[in-house]
């Protein structure tokens, strides 16, 4: 697969096109307009744009002010920041008071791979699945976080988008839609189901293309929604395919997997096998050197994969 | 409205909350009175509000920063008209949207508080979109003084001086107790007024009592200094009822039928003085 633009990149230029357009929306950085990819942005369009300095508890509260008064305001910080030190002001002044802000959560997960748990954002799924009317998305690539920031944009809804550092190959065509809590079935099959978001879904395809190769028809849905989780899609996988793999950059705690296995168990018991983090301060380095010490990569989806379905239950 | 008014309309809300926490068995009774007539200043006379168009676009934003204080803002928000009156009776009952904190499914409400430290960031927020959108609303927010120990203040405190918002109030209702006890024994606070100076706030201490004072003071137009305005309300928790006046205890506490019976004298001897 051809790599495509950043996450990150592809949304400040889309954002930029989107700000152009609409006057009330506003982007907010806390001295992170280099990590964010906000310079070009802030350049273009000062005046809407609003630098807060080293102080994300203010960020939130000033974006839900901004909010309340008629702006559109995208809160561009680092995830591991956005879902900790102000979470809070998330929770009250956003989610709780039906505020129409998105933070934009950059260098989600383990991008910040050698720089230590304080910079990684493993428990963001588990903590904002718990907040009611919170849309939650992880894109895959520059293509769908463009398609999936039109579709936020379009309803008054507060959102947290968290992409990753590095620039991901393209999973999907320039131009295609999604919509928001509904997955996306990249392939058919009847033997199992893997389901992934994020950085991980590159690495799903490449497992379910090895698979085949092998005579398994694995199907991949893109659960680029983790809130709200698109359950007919899982309990549909559960019903069709019998077994549920899933794959994400975040810990097995209370993350994609918990979810998936907790709509399986009420609604279609089938077995279910959650690739992620474990209960544990991780290994350093690269988000790859991590992916691959915990086996989620394209070799450790497919050796989880066949031992699912050679275990019999 | 002419400052006696004002005086009885205080006396009223007092009254109005003192019943609706006896009659619903919740609230946090002392911040309430030391808050009222703070609130009554700003409702009655200072800011630009329509009890018919809770959205109207020209009103002035207000934000309770000291959100457990609710029970004197809905008390005058039904007062005024943005909700029937009967409604207090739910106070935090089951089922209530006048919950014990403000709730801004609630009209006349603009945010939800209730954790401290947060209001006057929202407030900043506001500000600055006013100011960006070039429209002259005014924004004010009222906050205790134990929350004046949350981090998340100072950073609202720096923010509102960086971006010269003279169009943001903010009122500290100074009552000196907190839920422990003196604030300056819980975590001191002192020199308030130099701190927040040193912020570059444009700081004035003040009667939180004197409704002619309040109305003056807030009531005074943006002056394009650039400077945001912080008054430090010096106030009585429990205000108007004797045995709750300065004890700490009262910061949340529900009057028996015989101290909501002293209270109500109370209140109508002082009403005769004002008469
Ligand atoms: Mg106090």
């Amino acid at each position: 697969m051809k790599k495509g633009l950043s996450c990150r990149e592809a949304f400040t230029a889309e954002l930029e096109e989107l700000a152009r357009a609409d006057r009330r929306i506003v982007a907010l950085t806390s001295d992170a307009r280099g990590s964010t990819s906000l310079a070009a942005y802030a350049n273009a369009l000062p005046g809407q744009f609003v630098e807060v300095g080293i102080a994300e508890q203010n960020e939130i509260g000033i974006a839900a002010g901004l909010a309340a008064v008629g702006y559109r305001p995208y809160v561009c910080a680092p995830a591991s920041f956005m879902s900790a030190r102000s979470l809070e002001q998330f929770k009250v002044d956003v989610v709780y008071s039906r505020m129409n802000v998105k933070i934009f959560a950059v260098s989600g997960g383990v991008s910040y791979g050698a720089l230590g748990f304080s910079h990684h954002s493993i428990h963001d799924i588990a903590v904002l699945r718990t907040f009611p009317g919170l849309r939650l998305v992880i894109p895959c690539d520059g293509v769908q976080m463009v398609g999936l920031l039109r579709a936020l944009e379009n309803s008054d809804l507060p959102a947290y988008i968290r992409v990753g550092k590095a620039a991901m190959p393209l999973v999907y065509r320039a131009g295609t839609e999604f919509e928001v809590g509904k997955a996306v079935r990249l392939r058919d099959g009847d033997d199992a189901t893997i389901i992934v978001c994020g950085e991980m879904v590159a690495g799903a395809l490449d497992a379910a293309d090895a698979l085949a190769a092998e005579g398994v028809k694995v199907r991949v849905l893109d659960m680029h929604t983790l809130h709200p989780l698109d359950s007919e899609a899982v309990i549909a996988a559960a019903r069709e395919t019998g077994r549920i793999v899933t794959v994400e950059e975040h810990s097995v705690n209370g993350g994609l997997g918990a979810a998936v296995a907790q709509i399986a168990a009420n609604h279609r018991p089938v077995p279910v096998r959650t690739l992620g983090f474990p209960d544990e301060f991780l290994v350093a380095g690269g988000s790859a050197d991590v992916f691959r010490h915990y086996g989620l990569d394209a070799t450790g989806i497919v050796a989880a994969t066949r031992e699912l379905l050679l275990s019999g239950d | 409205m002419e400052i006696q008014e004002l005086r009885k309309k205080a006396i009223a809300i007092r009254r109005d909350l003192l019943a609706m926490i006896h009659k619903c068995k919740a609230g946090h009774t002392g911040g309430a009175l030391s808050s009222t007539d703070i609130l009554v200043a700003l409702y009655y006379s200072v800011m630009k509000v329509d009890p018919g168009n809770p959205h109207w676009a020209e009103r002035d934003y207000f934000v309770m920063s000291k959100g457990h204080s609710v029970e004197g803002l809905i008390c005058i928000l039904a007062d005024l008209g943005f909700f029937d009156k009967a409604e207090l009776d739910t106070f935090c009952r089951y089922g209530t949207r006048l919950i014990g904190h403000p709730n801004n499914k609630v009209p006349g409400i603009e945010m939800n508080t209730g954790a401290l430290g947060h209001g006057l960031s929202v407030a900043v927020g506001m500000a600055k979109g006013l100011k960006m959108a070039g429209r002259p609303n005014r924004v004010f927010a009222v906050m205790g003084d134990g929350e004046q120990a949350e981090g998340s203040i100072w950073e609202a405190a720096m923010a509102g001086a960086h971006y010269r918002l003279d169009n943001l109030t903010g009122v500290i209702d100074r009552n000196r107790l907190q839920i422990s006890g003196d604030t300056e024994e819980v975590m001191g606070l002192e020199p308030l007024a130099g701190r927040w100076r040193a912020f570059g706030w444009d700081v004035h201490e003040i009667d939180g009592h004197d409704l002619a004072v309040l109305v003056d003071n807030l009531g005074a137009k943006p002056d394009g200094s650039g400077k945001p305005r912080l008054f430090i309300a010096e106030t009585v928790k429990g205000k108007g009822v004797r045995e709750m006046e300065n004890v700490a205890k009262w910061h949340h506490g529900v009057p028996d039928d015989a101290l909501l019976a002293s209270a109500m004298r109370q209140l109508a001897g002082e009403e005769g003085r004002t008469a």
